[in-house]
Formats: structure tokens, C-alpha cells, sequence
């Protein structure tokens, strides 16, 4: 897979490349700025990005900005968004599209290669991976309709399923088995209105639903 | 002359009639306070034999009520914000009282404007008067009383409004007192940010070197062992960050940083646990000590909503306005908010007032709460928004 990667620190940028490259994906463009940014996305050979927050010149939201943009162009183009710390408000912002294929994680969860790399594949997979950290402020702040409905236990699953794991990675943090967490995210999907569509896009629905966006 | 010590819009000024009935009032009130005179300095003179002091507190709040009646129509015929020049009165105490008044420099103003007042300004309302009623002059009365009661009110403002001297005066000691706030303000955030340091941060990398320590003694006898100690370490460096994250959210949240005041304020109002309107606009951006100030201030009256208000609902206005930057949050809590408890909003008030700021804390028992902050301050150029703002 080939994709796009934006990232100002030398270090960190060479050191993403060579994760990425040893993982399988090919890094089609490594940008350090804002400009170099959208000269990479708009190149058609992109399949997918991970993009850092700030970014030169501002040192503001640029690569968020820069996903919300290249999105608007291309629906549905995975991006996966990496920070130094983490926003609700930024979570909501990205998600609003509606579509799934987002990612948002702290830079640090990077340090578990092999989850860090998964994240970006179910990204890639139209799936919606977030960092714990902004599942855990959404988690804080208000519940409301429809989500009262839930049983605290289905608002878990829910949760690790906005993390964006796997129903056997949830089974296992949640010490059940697999056939109960699919049990509680069919009840997830039934309490939630979401039809029959099929299971990938299902998943992001409920997640959506979830953060209100 | 006199300075306007609080800022708000004018109304407007006055008409013919209303002029003629501010002389008429004028002209009573002379009279009222020439009694008030004569007994203020008998009072003065018999404060040896207490029968003074009775004197005494009758006097001085009649002269104190007339005056600020003058100062109030001086004002609106000048179109100037009313001066309220009096020091803050200590409630149940009435020999304090009697100190700050005798040391309130303008009770000695509002004696001599007295004299004034009942002799020449007497006669100048009563001229105003006389002039309606003849043919002759009438013209006069109607052409020029304008401009009599302007000279009127300039003279009564001359003596009535704080003199330059004091109103500096004034300024310089409540600068003082600001920046002698600051000063603690600023050596306790430094303490707290050393102490999260040294507690968080700081102690973690020295576990995380002694992880790797052992870990590197352990690789050729037990690996097994050496890589439990490496994993041990990236958790280590993990919690490290997350110490430093936290520390750097208390000096300057990185996302007011990104997107200004207005989306750092809708960031808050998100990670509140109950719903939160936000209404806010800037037309640009303010000075960055000022937007930090008020972001700390919203995010504790945040916080104590949170904490105290039991509300089910709660709501931000932010906007700026002729040279003030104001925010308000409410909530329909229980109310009985007491501003001058709670060490938090003693630094927010200590704080804002670094930038000549205020704080003002509307809350009855039952509710609803609204805390409106106001900082002086103007705006840079509006900065780009982002492509996607949120609603």
C-alpha cells in the first residue's frame, strides 16, 4: 500500500518511514511542511496518509486541516492523524464527514509497532481507530439518546470498538468469549438502529453515533 | 478634572424639559443641603461632645446623597459616564466608617462644592427658572439653557470628579496590589509545574534508565527476562509522556494554541459531562496572555459548574466589543455561588485582574448562576479559520 507521510521532526520522520516500509507499505511521499503536504496528497498513485497535527509553518492543525481537505476531495480516503495530544473537538472534526477509513492516535502509541501498523491497516480498511485517550474523554463526558440504551457493558464494547479493535482482541480485554462480544455488538447494532448493512460499515456507524457527529 | 471611573454607554442627553426640571431639582436640593452644611460643621465642631458624631451621621450621607445626585445629572447632561469617586465604606463598623470618610479626600470636595452649591449655583438654577417664565427672556431659556446647564455641570464635576492627582492615586495602588498577586500567582504556578515535574515526569525516566540498566546486564544470561524489562521501560516512557502532556495542557493547552480562544472554549464545553452551549465569535484574535487568562478563567467556572452546580444544563457567550473582551457562562443550577470562597476563583479574579479584568458572579439561592469576565484588550487581524469548523 502506498501512502503518504507528513511529519516536521527529521528523526521521527525517518524513523516512521522505515516502520511503515518494514510493515509492508510503501512511503510514496515523507512531507515536513504544509506546502509539501498538499503537493503529496494530490498526487493520485496516494492510497493513504498519516499525518501529524502541527506541521510548519504555523505549527497549528495543519495535517488536520490537510485530512479534513484532501477527504472533502477524495471521500473515504483513509488518514490516519497522529498527535502529541489528542482532542475530542479534533475526533469530531475528522468523523464529521460521516464516512469511516479515520485514525486518530497519540504520537506515542507508535511505540507499539505492531498495533501502531494494525491501526493504520484498519484505516485502510475503512474501519476507525481511536486513541483510548479520546474514547476515554467521550466516555466522561454526556450520555444521551439513543446511547441510555445501552447496558454498561454494551458501552464498553462500544468503546473498544471505537479504539478500533477486532472483536477477538475485545473478547480477550474483556475476558469473554468471541461469540459474546458479537452477541453484544448485534444488541449494539439493534439498539442503534443500524440496519442490515454489512458488518465493516456497521461498526463505524455505531462509532458515529457514539460521537455524535 | 474629573476622570470617568466606569465605563458603559452614556443614554441620552437630555431635552429641554427634562434640563429645566434637573434646575428645578437643583434649585430644591440647595436648599436641603444648606440645612446639611450647617449641620456638618456643627456637628464637626461638637464631635468632642459625641453629640457631633449623631450630627455627623445625618450630615455626611445627606451631603454624600445630594452630591451623587449631581453627579448623576452633570453626567448626563455632559453625556460622561457618572464618577463614583467615594472609598469603599467598612460595613458594620460605624467608627471605621467615620475613619475612611474623614480620610476620603472627597468629603472634603463635597463640603466645598457645598458652599458653591447653595450660594452661586443657587442663584444659577434659579436664574435657569426665572427665564422660562418672562417673555423677554424666554429666547434665553430656550436657545440657551442648554449651554447654562453644560457650564453648571462642568463646575460641579470640576469639584464632584476625582481630581487627576487621585484618580492616579487610585490607579497606582490597585496596580500594586495586581502586581503583587501576579508575583505570588506566578511563584506558585512555578512550585506546582516543579513539583509535577519532579513527582511525574522526571521520576519516571530515571525508572525507565534503570529498566534499560538491568535490562542490559540481563541480555546474555536471561533474555527472557531482559525483554520484560524492555517492555517495562516503553510503558515507563509512556506514562512519561502522558506526565509531560498533562503539564504541558496546565501551562498553555495545545489547542487553544491551534485554534484560539473561540474553538478552545467549544473544546471544553465538549469534554464537559453535560451539555453545553457555546455562542461565541472573535473578530480576531486577542493578545495571547489575555486569551490564556480567560480560557483559565472559563475552564474553572467550567469546573465548578461541574463540581457545585448540580445543573443540567449549561451555556458560554464569548465576544468582544468596543475594546472588551467579555465571556459569561451560566448554568440552571441551585445557585448560592460565593465568589470570594473557593481558592479557584480567587486566582481566576487575580488573574484576569493582571490585565485590568473583571469578574462579576451573579447567583441567588436556587439559580440560575452566571459569572461574567471582562478583559480590556484589542485584536489582531483575524486569523485564518479552519476548513472545518465544528456545527
Amino acid at each position: 500500500m502506498r501512502v503518504v507521510l507528513a511529519e516536521d521532526h527529521a528523526l521521527l520522520r525517518a524513523g516512521m518511514t522505515q516502520l511503515l516500509e518494514a510493515n509492508g507499505f510503501t512511503v510514496l511521499h515523507a512531507a515536513d511542511d504544509e506546502a509539501s503536504l498538499a503537493t503529496a496528497l494530490a498526487d493520485p498513485a496516494a492510497e493513504a496518509a498519516v499525518l501529524d497535527v502541527r506541521l510548519p509553518p504555523g505549527q497549528t492543525d495543519e495535517g488536520l486541516r490537510a485530512a479534513i481537505e484532501v477527504r472533502r476531495a477524495r471521500p473515504g480516503f483513509p488518514v490516519m492523524v497522529i498527535s502529541q495530544y489528542v482532542e475530542h473537538l479534533y475526533a469530531r472534526e475528522l468523523l464529521a464527514s460521516g464516512e469511516g477509513a479515520v485514525g486518530y492516535l497519540l504520537k506515542d502509541r507508535v511505540s507499539d509497532v505492531a498495533e501502531f501498523v494494525d491501526g493504520v491497516r484498519r484505516v485502510a480498511a475503512g474501519g476507525t481507530v481511536l486513541d483510548p485517550e479520546v474514547v476515554a474523554s467521550i466516555m466522561a463526558s454526556r450520555r444521551e439518546e439513543p446511547l441510555d440504551r445501552l447496558t454498561p457493558r454494551e458501552r464498553e464494547v462500544l468503546a473498544l470498538m471505537a479504539e478500533g479493535r477486532s472483536n477477538a482482541a475485545i473478547a480477550a480485554r474483556l475476558v469473554v468469549t468471541e461469540k459474546a462480544v458479537a452477541k453484544h455488538i448485534n444488541s449494539i447494532f439493534a439498539k442503534l438502529d443500524l440496519g442490515l448493512a454489512d458488518d465493516d460499515h456497521r461498526r463505524v456507524r455505531a462509532v458515529l453515533t457514539w460521537l455524535r457527529v | 478634572m474629573s476622570a470617568p471611573d466606569v465605563p458603559g454607554a452614556a443614554p441620552a442627553r437630555p431635552g429641554r424639559w427634562t434640563l429645566t426640571a434637573y434646575a428645578a431639582w437643583q434649585f430644591v436640593l440647595a436648599l436641603g443641603l444648606l440645612v446639611l452644611w450647617v449641620l456638618w460643621v456643627l456637628g464637626a465642631v461638637l464631635l468632642v461632645v459625641w453629640v457631633g458624631a449623631l450630627l455627623l451621621a445625618v450630615a455626611v450621607p445627606g451631603v454624600r446623597a445630594i452630591a451623587t445626585e449631581h453627579r448623576r445629572m452633570a453626567a448626563r447632561v455632559l453625556g460622561l459616564p457618572e464618577p463614583r469617586p467615594y472609598l469603599p465604606l467598612p460595613a458594620g463598623n460605624p467608627m471605621g466608617a467615620l475613619w475612611v470618610v474623614m480620610r476620603d479626600p472627597m468629603t472634603w470636595r463635597d463640603l466645598a462644592w457645598s458652599v458653591w452649591a447653595f450660594t452661586l449655583g443657587l442663584v444659577w438654577s434659579l436664574l435657569c427658572l426665572v427665564q422660562a417664565l418672562g417673555v423677554v427672556t424666554w429666547p434665553l431659556w430656550w436657545w440657551g439653557l442648554r449651554w447654562q446647564l453644560r457650564w453648571r455641570s462642568l463646575v460641579d464635576l470640576w469639584f464632584l470628579g476625582r481630581s487627576r492627582t487621585e484618580h492616579l492615586e487610585q490607579r497606582v495602588q490597585a496596580l500594586t496590589e495586581s502586581r503583587a498577586d501576579v508575583v505570588d500567582h506566578s511563584a506558585a504556578e512555578l512550585r506546582r509545574l516543579e513539583r509535577d515535574l519532579h513527582d511525574g515526569a522526571q521520576a519516571r525516566l530515571v525508572a525507565l534508565s534503570m529498566s534499560l540498566g538491568l535490562a542490559d546486564q540481563a541480555f546474555d544470561d536471561d533474555p527472557e527476562r531482559a525483554r520484560r524489562l524492555v517492555n517495562d521501560a516503553r510503558e515507563t516512557t509512556s506514562a512519561a509522556i502522558g506526565d509531560l502532556r498533562s503539564v504541558v495542557r496546565g501551562i498553555h493547552p495545545p489547542v487553544l494554541a491551534d485554534r484560539g480562544l473561540v474553538g478552545a472554549v467549544q473544546a471544553l464545553a465538549l469534554d464537559m459531562a453535560l451539555p453545553v452551549r457555546v455562542n461565541a465569535a472573535l473578530p480576531g484574535r486577542p493578545p495571547a496572555p489575555v486569551e490564556s487568562a480567560l480560557y483559565f478563567a472559563v475552564a474553572e467556572c467550567l469546573a465548578n459548574v461541574g463540581k457545585h452546580a448540580a445543573a443540567t444544563e449549561a451555556w458560554i457567550e464569548l465576544g468582544w466589543d468596543d475594546g472588551r473582551l467579555h465571556a459569561r457562562v451560566g448554568d440552571d443550577g441551585r445557585g448560592g455561588a460565593d465568589p470570594a470562597a473557593g481558592s479557584g476563583m480567587l486566582g481566576v479574579r487575580r488573574r484576569l485582574a493582571a490585565f485590568d479584568g473583571r469578574m462579576s458572579v451573579s447567583s441567588p439561592a436556587g439559580g440560575p448562576t452566571v459569572v461574567t469576565l471582562e478583559v480590556p484588550c484589542e485584536l489582531s487581524s483575524p486569523r485564518t479559520t479552519p476548513s472545518s469548523a465544528p456545527e
